[in-house]
């Protein structure tokens, strides 16, 4: 059994790794965007991944589900290793959600339908169930009364969190999210970070790509800082923020906290 | 005016004929050039190559030589087609279909990436990512030069008058030999038929176009 009241603690321990980076590397052109990186996120982990714009964190964040390819090296996810493109890579990004920067709803579909175009069409669920479990999600995230609306017509808080709820209806092993508050007008990260810290307390293992720092303090377990395309620094997020060994991230934390 | 009431039923003859071939050869390049699209954007690079090297040759050589091509010289390869509008059929959904599949990958282009990323990222196979996600957007934007394509289509049609068909054009070109003093008067009856077939599918389009808008 999963102990559930787990310490708050970067440890791996003895619990399962649900994914494993070993020694991956990727190029753009010149650019050594993801250099030898090596990460394990266990189950029902939460793991910040901080650092200055072009670090590779976003990169390392697409790479986990196959959205950018990588030249070398390995990543798994709960066991297996990421297939080429198919149907096995197509069965493992279900497992995986993801919420983008531009939250990408599509355009063309309600709210409702955004939610539960992946159970219908992927998992092959009844379109009543479907309609049910996506009704619940939306309610979770609160966007409920918006069901029959299209994304357009939605705040971004509002769209966000739809994507949230989008990515929980296909019950993936892991979420991840590449910067999921950067596109937001400031009065409305609150309302999509409140979710995310709801998800994290509920146990769900998330990957996270952000420079907010409340929310790395009230949720993480870990903080990884990326620079350069390496993980200089991984450790629990109060040693992380208060007492950065490295100076690139004394660096990089002077200059986001006082601005 | 007598010559254009005595000559009704060889207009509506070659009326019919260029109407058959134009909607069936259109319905076949919407069909065969849409496939075409997914393929030029598939993630296979050979499956890409095909499809390049399909759209570049045919749509850059005449649509005469594709005519004669199935016309004169399929048939000493072995490949014999009853003469009439089976080739005609054939050779105007080969060169009008990469026109139609180069209107739909732009389409598609115009779709953000971020739409089929997040198809995929809830575990949407490429073929469902494209059908449900990415050219039900791509539709809006592929409507006005579709149309074109389809306008060109049924002026092209006309090429097929060389080739032992005879719809509008050769029609009209027989019976101006048979009544000189009316040219003027039945090449103009031609055109207007073409008119009848192209401004609806102008109106059907503005149409579907409208349908089609949502805000993004």
């Amino acid at each position: 059994m999963e102990d559930t009241n787990l310490p708050t603690s970067g440890t791996i321990g003895a619990r399962r790794a649900l994914v494993r980076l070993t020694d991956v590397n990727k190029h753009f052109g010149e650019l050594h965007v993801l250099n030898n990186i090596n990460l394990t996120v266990s189950q029902g982990e939460v793991v910040v991944v901080i650092g200055p714009s072009g670090s590779g964190k976003s990169t390392l964040c697409r790479a986990i589900n196959r959205l950018e390819t990588i030249d070398s090296g390995t990543i798994e996810v709960d066991g297996r290793v990421l297939p080429e493109e198919g149907k096995a890579l197509a069965q493992l990004r279900a497992d995986v959600g993801m919420v983008f920067q531009s939250f990408n709803l599509f355009a063309h579909k309600t709210v409702l339908q955004n939610v539960t175009l992946g159970p219908i069409k992927v998992k092959k669920m009844r379109s009543a169930e479907a309609k049910e479990l996506a009704m619940t999600l939306l309610r979770r995230v609160g966007v409920d009364s918006q069901a029959n609306k299209m994304p357009a017509q939605l705040s971004g808080g509002q769209q966000q969190r739809v994507a949230i709820a989008r990515a929980l209806a296909m019950h993936p092993k892991v979420m991840l999210f590449d910067e999921p508050t950067s596109a937001l007008d400031p009065e409305m990260i609150t309302e999509v970070l409140d979710v995310m810290v709801g998800l994290a307390t509920e146990g769900m293992t998330m990957i996270v790509v952000t420079h907010e720092m409340g929310f790395a303090r009230k949720a993480a377990d870990r903080v990884v800082f990326m620079s350069d395309g390496q993980v200089l620094e991984e450790a629990e997020p109060e040693q992380f923020f208060t007492a950065p060994s490295s100076d690139r991230a004394r660096d990089f934390l002077s200059k986001i906290l006082f601005h | 005016m007598d010559a254009l009431v005595s000559s009704m039923p060889r207009f509506i003859d070659g009326f019919q004929m260029t109407l058959l071939l134009a909607v069936v050869s259109g319905a076949l390049s919407l069909v065969l050039g849409t496939v075409l699209a997914a393929l030029r954007v598939a993630p296979l690079r050979s499956l890409r190559v095909v499809a390049t090297v399909y759209v570049e040759t045919v749509r850059n050589t005449p649509l005469t030589l594709v005519f004669i091509f199935y016309v004169f010289v399929l048939p000493t390869l072995g490949f014999v087609l009853p003469l009439g509008k089976v080739p005609a059929i054939i050779a105007l959904t080969t060169y009008t279909s990469a026109f139609v599949c180069e209107a739909v990958r732009s389409g598609i282009n115009s779709v953000s990436a971020g739409q089929a990323e997040a198809a995929r990222a809830i575990g949407l196979g490429t073929v469902s990512t494209l059908r449900l996600v990415v050219l039900p957007q791509a539709l809006r934007s592929v409507v006005p030069p579709l149309i074109n394509v389809l306008i060109a289509l049924t002026k092209n049609t006309s090429v097929a008058a060389g080739f032992a068909v005879v719809e509008l054009t050769s029609t009209g070109r027989a019976l101006a030999r048979d009544n000189p003093s009316d040219v003027l008067l039945l090449l103009g009856g031609i055109a207007v038929c073409y008119l009848v077939i192209t401004i609806p599918a102008g109106l059907a389009a503005g149409a579907i176009e409208r349908r089609v808008v949502f805000s993004r």
